[in-house]
């Protein structure tokens, strides 16, 4: 065990040789910065179905406490227990195979495309149940209190449930977006080069594969930590002063 | 447009390709939920135990655990434990112990909140009547525990189930790979995907249905 090989990183991709700095120039590419590029892959597909997920997940879990529009209701609800009781395995296997066969124009869409709506959709049905929860959990008086004002059901939506209800969902919204980090990991199985791709390739031409297993994991530590640390900086940045959020946790 | 042709899953074809995956699914899911309950309950003793000894070993495997994504979890002990104990192992037995050891994380936490959840006098009612840890723990609170969080256990098994599709990634038989083997031997992998997806969406909605009518009946006897 004692024979560690962390030089494996600092080798040439091609011929294996030793670059020194770690870093090779021109077309030549050393295992880290292979690794680096698999990370970049692994982040923008994490942010790009991140975003889609928050635009998604908004407009369903705003949808699904409409008044009066049960089939807007219907229509949201449908939409969440659609896209999670499905693994999120099948479903990527389903936008990247089964959908540009059921629609040809979609043969054309990239491989990243894809996956980000996959993982995004995945991700917007639970971003839309939170939401609902946040909003179910505001006094009833905050609406009518809207509604008494005389704003229309977009303005009190705008100006006085939302703005509350996401402050509420933050922490279940901080989780999220690190498990999105995590999940994009599933992208492998359709040979995007992110992170876990790049271990089961770089682990296979190296055999160093418990050093690069280590290094790959500690970037998903790394990302999950990261955006954990932006997650609770945006939380106290809106933090409305004086209200305590309550998170349900604890005794009696 | 419509070009899908399902004419060919007829039952022997079920009956030899994806039954066998599915019980795989079904047996990984059942052992990965009791093992996970158990060593679950122990990691969240630990943690609750106030020794600073046990404490921190069980909050880094806990914290270590729920940081790493489960596919690279997989593929790490199909990795390591060949080393560690000198032999190969088959990947379903790989899995198993995975999930097993992945799944004790999520439900220590589980165990936590639901042990935490216990109002304090019930401790202390327990230690005035002159019980050990052990009894009290064993008769007064994790009784209470465990009815507070069936429905989150349950919610997290059915996330535990649809998360065995992972094991594709060491190729373990599942469900998944029963439905693909079964699409690619008849030239018809598109169809075979999109039953696998109906398949699991049946059992996980019908399974979380199944929880929320519970939640609702355990929520009136409170």
């Amino acid at each position: 065990m004692a024979n560690w090989r962390w030089e494996v990183f600092c080798q040439n991709t091609i011929d294996n040789e030793l670059v020194a700095g770690c870093f090779a120039s021109g077309r030549d590419q050393t295992y880290l910065q292979w690794m680096l590029q698999a990370w970049g892959w692994t982040v923008s597909v994490s942010l790009s179905a991140l975003l889609l997920a928050l635009v998604v997940g908004s407009i369903v879990g705003t949808l699904r406490t409409l008044p009066d529009s049960p089939w807007l209701v219907r229509f949201g609800n449908a939409w969440v227990e659609l896209f999670r009781n499905i693994p999120l395995l099948v479903q990527i296997f389903l936008w990247y195979f089964v959908l540009p066969k059921l629609i040809p124009p979609m043969k054309s869409f990239p491989p990243f495309i894809l996956v980000v709506c996959a993982l995004g959709f995945f991700t917007s049905s639970r971003i839309a149940e939170q939401l609902r929860s946040g909003l179910m959990a505001l006094p009833r008086g905050q609406r009518y209190a809207g509604m008494a004002l005389g704003l229309t059901t977009a303005q009190y939506y705008r100006y006085v449930l939302l703005p509350m209800a996401y402050r509420i969902i933050m922490p279940p919204l901080t989780s999220e977006s690190m498990n999105i980090f995590k999940n994009s990991a599933v992208a492998f199985a359709v040979s995007i080069p992110e992170l876990t791709q790049f271990y089961l390739q770089a682990g296979e031409e190296t055999s160093a594969q418990i050093e690069i297993y280590i290094g790959v994991v500690v970037l998903y530590v790394i990302s999950a930590m990261t955006i954990n640390r932006i997650m609770t900086f945006i939380e106290r940045k809106i933090r409305v002063p004086g209200l305590v959020v309550a998170t349900g946790s604890g005794g009696h | 447009m419509l070009n899908l042709d399902f004419s060919f899953y007829r039952w022997d074809l079920i009956s030899t390709y994806v039954l066998k995956g599915f019980y795989f699914s079904v047996f990984l899911t059942f052992v990965a939920t009791l093992g996970g309950i158990f060593f679950g309950t122990l990691l969240a003793l630990m943690r609750l135990s106030g020794k600073k000894w046990l404490d921190f070993p069980a909050a880094a495997y806990v914290n270590g655990m729920r940081s790493v994504p489960l596919v690279m979890v997989i593929l790490g002990f199909f990795l390591l434990v060949p080393f560690l104990i000198g032999r190969s192992i088959g990947a379903e037995t790989s899995a198993v112990v995975t999930f097993i050891c992945f799944e004790a994380a999520y439900f220590s936490e589980i165990m936590r909140a639901g042990i935490q959840s216990i109002s304090r006098g019930q401790v202390f009612a327990g230690q005035a009547l002159g019980m050990s840890y052990a009894q009290n723990m064993k008769l007064v609170i994790l009784p209470q525990a465990f009815r507070n969080m069936l429905p989150v256990l349950m919610t997290q098994t059915i996330i535990l189930f649809q998360d065995t599709s992972l094991v594709y990634a060491i190729g373990a038989y599942d469900l998944l790979k029963g439905f693909e083997t079964a699409g690619k031997n008849y030239g018809r992998p598109e169809e075979a995907y999109l039953l696998a997806a109906v398949v699991y969406f049946v059992l996980c909605y019908s399974l979380s249905y199944v929880v929320k009518r519970l939640h609702r009946r355990i929520a009136i006897i409170r």
